[in-house]
């Protein structure tokens, strides 16, 4: 077929020999320049980030402008209770659904739910958080922690669905075997075979999907709103870190930008880790 | 478990009808010409990106798949699913800080004396804007249209390749006729990541200079659908306001929904087939 087309023409031999070397380059090239922009910010963010870095920044409130020194220990319990309360909805429901479409990937419904998770995916978050804005903050006639928990609880879903289904996958079917041969009903063998086996990829995936949903900035800007003081009741506005980031990064004041860097580096040393811990164990995993 | 699946559903559809009524007491001669700005500056920013990205994305995988050894592999693999993870809240903060003056000062001066004769290259050059918007896209989109790719690629039978070799031919054209055959499954993976630059909300908002305007030159300020309704929606004065940003959320939902349901119909059609 296309192989007839490519060497019909055995023009000379020098000529493909250079495309060959000359595409190959390219193709380095493009990986080089992509790997770039990673290490830039990762190195800027450190530099920039690492050095504003105190105690102050964990445990003081913000201060007011003009102030120097402050943190953000409220944007970071805020962000703390976010994501509690979006693991709380997330987690059962991603889990629940990933079990669905591994073990009863024969039925309509799975495939149905499979193709709902990878749309879901790609819904903008900001979508999402007008979603949250509708259901939670109008019928609350308030911007809640609620609120912004439950659009973090939806755009986790998607992450862990995915990853507990391809980790039920890698369990050997002759477990699922052995356990329905003793006369284990089915969903004790999921419950206490299957999911065990695959508990650690789990595990990590929930994490990934957690790290995800606390770098997410755009559903919290209606949702949770964002406070300056602080705030644990859950049906008031609540701080959170990456709008805490948002709000300093667009603000004139340079000593904003110092603690926004520093709040930057913090989520970016957040997802190194987990993603890092992500790889360590599906690397044991698969080998 | 299933109920959940369909309780998530029927809020969506909760949702849709909600927007739609609101939209029906809303005005629609002012708010029309709005809309048609947001979604002028969302196709644009989100097609330059992938422009700038999908060349990038396929070198990148075509040396992940077919090139590079494997340990090198696996770490430059790691390194751009952690490019996937970076919140793109600190995207759009680097993209302020530092890319936003390194266009002012020395890309957008050249692409001007360079290409300064065409519409799209002339005018004030402020770092901000839809060219500067756009590259923080494809830097964005680049680790999810290269996995993709780089799964496709992988899908191809290596006895395609291996007959091409015997044939004599070079390594390029090899890796020529696997792209070839894996033409669909690479669209789908640019048009998922179309979705992703479509719907990108925060880093935009930094950088696009958010500004209501259509202009030819892309060094212009423009505005998104996405970070209209990021920079407004919680400011917004009355219903009306509310309503018309919901509405503008729901086109963007909209977008987003047919756009990934393309890429993924496009990308089963592919690894199904192997």
């Amino acid at each position: 077929m296309t192989a007839d087309k490519i060497f019909k023409n055995p023009k000379n031999l020098k000529r493909r020999k250079f495309v060959n070397s000359l595409m190959i380059f390219l193709c380095v090239v493009a990986s080089v320049l992509t790997i770039l922009p990673l290490l830039y910010i990762f190195i800027y963010t450190t530099q920039s980030g690492f050095s504003s870095l105190n105690i102050d920044f964990f445990t003081q409130l913000p201060k007011p402008v003009g102030e120097e020194g402050g943190g953000m220990a409220n944007a970071i319990v805020g962000s703390g209770i976010l994501l509690g309360i979006g693991g709380l909805i997330g987690i059962p429901i991603g889990i629940l659904s990933g079990i669905y479409i591994a073990e009863y990937s024969k039925s309509f419904l799975a495939s149905a739910v499979k193709f709902t998770t990878d749309v879901l995916s790609g819904v903008p978050s900001i979508v999402v958080g007008i979603f949250a804005y509708g259901v939670i903050v109008l019928t609350m006639q308030s911007f809640s922690a609620i609120a912004g928990g439950f659009a973090l609880g939806i755009l986790m879903i998607p992450t862990i669905t995915k990853i507990t289904e391809e980790m039920l996958k890698l369990v050997p079917q002759s477990l699922r075997e052995a356990s329905l041969a003793l006369g284990v009903s089915r969903w004790k063998t999921t419950l206490k075979v299957v999911l065990k086996t695959a508990s650690s990829g789990i595990v990590t995936g929930v994490l990934l999907a957690i790290a995800r949903a606390a770098g997410e900035t755009a559903p919290l800007l209606f949702t949770a709103f964002g406070n300056a003081f602080w705030q644990t009741n859950i049906d008031q506005p609540i701080a959170a870190l990456p709008l805490q980031i948002f709000v300093y990064a667009i603000s004139p004041y340079e000593d904003w930008h110092r603690q926004a860097w520093a709040g930057a580096f913090v989520l970016i040393f957040l997802v190194f880790i987990v993603n890092f811990l992500v790889r360590f164990v599906t690397r044991e995993k698969y080998s | 478990m299933i109920y959940e699946m369909f309780i998530d559903s029927s809020e969506s559809i909760e949702k849709f009808g909600f927007g739609f009524i609101f939209s029906e007491n809303w005005d629609p001669v002012k708010e029309e010409f709005g809309a048609l700005t947001f979604i002028y500056g969302t196709i644009v920013s989100s097609f330059l990106a992938l422009l700038i990205s999908l060349p990038i994305s396929i070198g990148v995988a075509i040396f992940l798949s077919e090139i590079v050894h494997k340990s090198i592999k696996t770490s430059l693999s790691f390194l751009i699913e952690i490019l996937a993870a970076i919140p793109s809240i600190i995207y759009g903060f680097w993209g302020i800080f530092v890319l936003a003056p390194y266009m002012r000062t020395t890309i957008q001066p050249f692409l001007q004396d360079v290409f300064g004769f065409l519409p799209f290259f002339q005018g004030t050059m402020y770092g901000t804007g839809l060219l500067t918007a756009s590259i923080i896209l494809a830097i964005m989109i680049t680790p999810i249209i290269t996995a993709i790719t780089r799964d496709v690629l992988k899908a191809i039978p290596v006895s395609q390749k291996e007959a091409a070799y015997a044939l004599g031919a070079t390594r390029w054209e090899g890796i020529k006729m696997a792209l070839l055959n894996a033409r669909s499954g690479i669209l789908g993976g640019a048009v998922l990541g179309l979705g992703r630059a479509i719907g990108e909300t925060m880093a935009v908002t930094m950088v696009i200079g958010n500004k209501a305007q259509i202009k030819a030159s892309l060094f212009e300020p423009a505005y998104t659908m996405a970070s209209v309704i990021a920079n407004e929606f919680a400011e917004a004065s009355g219903g009306m306001q509310v309503s018309a940003l919901i509405e503008v959320g729901l086109i963007l939902f909209g977008v987003t929904f047919i756009v990934n349901s393309m890429a993924r119909l496009l990308i089963y059609s592919v690894t199904r087939q192997s």
